[in-house]
């Protein structure tokens, strides 16, 4: 086990303009699981692969454990690895697959028969030991693949999007009987996903990817609730996060939506008669059919019930914005309603840059 | 219009015995006679030829064709020639497709140079090799100009340096042969097996041991069984370098068909050929079958 140090990292593929990782930094603890989030595109599998060695770096360092790893080849690195397609190899049984890292690494056979039973008992693959990786269901083989990772005393453990090709119910089950498993061994782990609610289910931190740049780095209820900027407030959350055109007005203390206003959060002081984008969850978003003071009437486009809660589409002041009131709440298109937003909810981002404004 | 009669209950019971001949039967037909035509009739012919003469059944040219002096020298200059041959081919070939698929510098241009052999006719290679291994040949020029002393390579008493210049023009004639199924193969396999090998820690022999050649080997015994029964087939180039003096037994065929003038015998060789290249075909499929079944996917 070890830490894991990543400064100035860039990358630019062969005949690519942009750069793939553009002067990436992260520092990665002992025993800490990081998730990689971002869209396609945005340079979390580069990095992962950077990491693992079968990409190479244009210029920066990866240290695993005090150790530079930049440009070693990754059979010299002590990792494992969960791949996205799973990489299982077809011809050969499940147990010499599982076994494979440790038989590389020429492990005494009796030791690899104990370390594969214990981890085909850990991922319910007794009974399937010595079928071939193509009698084997989806589900399975994914198990064999992180069965093979976990075998290994490995530094570090990489996974690329493991979870990806599964069905949605079983992508489910799995991802909480991973986050068991990696608890329990401990190993520091890095993980590729683009899919938001892995991300902020599984990690220690969360590292919001876009175009080869970490957009926010932090604990996962840290950047769904405070997102840095409006990439990762838009990214994170479903429905994502709420953003409406605003101004604060001259005395700071209220801020103008069309011919509405709301109380202002206090941080907005410093920015009187500025224009920002305020953000909102749609679950930060009181509903009620009656007004209360300091509510803003919208207009609602449409109803979504979904089990729950249900899902609003209203409109305020001309723009949309996604709601959600309880399942108990009635109401029908066209009709009125009235918002509360809870000033400790709101975050405002400069309307030009897009980040979050912070009070100075 | 008649109305239909409702069906008697004899009609149903007992349908007309006409009988029909099934569609299966009929989807395979034109390639069952494509095959007999084109080569069940050839072989059977074949087989005649060698078998019969006016009187009927015969082992006449059979015998003559093992007592012929240059049938065991054919047949042993045959079988070296694959043994020596066909592990260099399959040794250069996976070497040179790694290579390729290690994406250097102009490798698609490297492909091209190297599968240009086999766009050439065995013929044309033999005489270029000629022009390189007679005795006023490339070979001895250049020995010359560094000031060493030429032999003479296609000498007919000199065996081995016959052997050995067969043996290079028809690894350069036919070894792409070899490498363009491998690189086949290669590309049919995703790069995650390998890099995932990389991460468990396989070091480059055990990662082509234990991934890459168990995963090549649909392709490799493709190529096994083509280049086998191509190399029991090797003529023209040991013709044009060698002529008599390195005999093989396609060679042998030929001979006794133009130059003796005896198709009789002639087609006992060829039937040699295509027995021990039956066999060995039936070979590598059993030797090469996946133990396990289900196979590769």
């Amino acid at each position: 086990m070890a830490d894991i140090q990543i400064s100035n990292l860039v990358k630019t593929y062969p005949g690519g303009s942009e750069r793939a990782t553009d002067d990436v930094s992260l520092s990665i603890r002992d025993g800490e699981f990081t998730v990689l989030l971002g869209p396609s595109g945005c340079g979390k599998t580069t990095l992962l692969r950077m990491i693992a060695g079968l990409e190479l770096p244009d210029s920066g360092s990866i240290s695993i454990g005090g150790r530079d790893v930049t440009y070693l080849p990754p059979n010299k690195r002590n990792l494992s690895m969960v791949f996205q397609s799973y990489a299982v190899f077809p011809h050969r049984k499940v147990r010499y697959n599982i076994g494979f890292g440790l038989k590389m690494a020429k492990v005494p056979a009796d030791e690899i028969e104990r370390k594969v039973q214990w981890a085909a008992d850990l991922l319910q693959l007794g009974p399937y030991l010595d079928r071939l990786p193509a009698n084997l269901s989806g589900g399975q083989r994914q198990r064999v693949a992180v069965a093979r990772a976990i075998v290994m005393d490995a530094d570090v453990l990489l996974m690329d999007e493991p979870l990806s090709n599964l069905d949605a119910l079983l992508r489910l089950t799995f991802r909480s009987e991973l986050k068991k498993i990696v608890q329990d061994l401990g190993t520091t782990t890095v993980y590729v996903t683009h899919d938001q609610s892995e991300a902020l289910s599984l990690g220690d931190q969360v590292a919001v990817m876009r175009k080869g740049r970490i957009a926010q780095l932090g604990d996962p209820l840290d950047v769904y609730d405070a997102p840095a900027d409006r990439f990762v407030g838009g990214f994170i959350g479903s429905p994502p996060m709420n953003f409406l055109d605003a101004a604060v007005s001259h005395d700071g203390g209220t801020l103008v939506l069309g011919e509405q206003q709301l109380m202002a959060p206090s941080i907005l002081r410093s920015f009187a008669g500025k224009d920002v984008l305020l953000g909102v969850r749609a679950e930060n978003v009181a509903v009620n059919s009656t007004r209360s003071s300091g509510d803003v009437a919208a207009t609602v486009l449409v109803v979504e019930p979904m089990g729950s809660t249900t899902l609003l589409t209203v409109e305020v002041d001309g723009h949309p914005l996604k709601v959600q009131a309880p399942p108990t709440f009635k109401t029908a298109p066209h009709r009125t309603v009235w918002l509360g937003f809870a000033p400790n909810t709101m975050r405002v981002y400069d309307r030009e840059t897009s980040m979050a404004l912070e009070a100075s | 219009m008649a109305v239909e009669a409702p069906p008697t209950p004899a009609a149903t019971a007992a349908p007309p015995r006409r009988r029909k001949i099934p569609p299966a039967v009929l989807l395979i037909a034109p390639s069952v006679i494509f095959m007999a035509l084109l080569l069940g009739w050839p072989v059977v012919q074949g087989v005649l030829q060698a078998f019969r003469d006016d009187q009927g059944f015969t082992l006449e040219f059979v015998t003559r064709m093992v007592q012929d002096p240059y049938f065991w020298p054919a047949v042993r200059n045959t079988l070296l020639l694959i043994v020596v041959m066909i592990p260099l081919q399959f040794a250069l070939a996976i070497a040179m497709a790694l290579m390729l698929r290690s994406n250097p510098r102009l490798h698609k241009v490297h492909f091209f140079v190297w599968a240009i052999p086999l766009a050439l006719s065995d013929l044309a290679a033999g005489l270029v090799w000629l022009a390189i291994f007679n005795d006023r040949g490339y070979l001895n020029s250049v020995l010359s100009w560094f000031g060493l002393q030429g032999t003479s390579w296609l000498a007919y008493d000199n065996q081995t340096s016959m052997f050995i210049c067969v043996l290079i023009a028809e690894l350069w004639r036919a070894t792409s042969l070899v490498l363009i199924i491998v690189v086949a193969g290669l590309q049919g396999i995703p790069k995650d097996y390998d890099e995932a090998a990389q991460v468990f820690g396989a070091a480059f022999w055990q990662r082509l041991r234990h991934v890459t050649l168990p995963l090549l080997k649909p392709s490799l015994q493709v190529a096994l069984i083509l280049r086998t029964i191509l190399a029991f087939q090797t003529f023209a180039v040991a013709q044009a370098l060698t002529g008599q003096n390195f005999p093989l037994v396609v060679g042998e065929t030929y001979r006794w068909y133009t130059g003796l003038q005896n198709p009789n015998v002639a087609a006992a060789l060829a039937l040699v050929i295509l027995v021990v290249s039956m066999l060995t075909s039936i070979f590598y499929l059993r030797a090469l079958r996946d133990q396990n079944q289900g196979g590769l996917r």
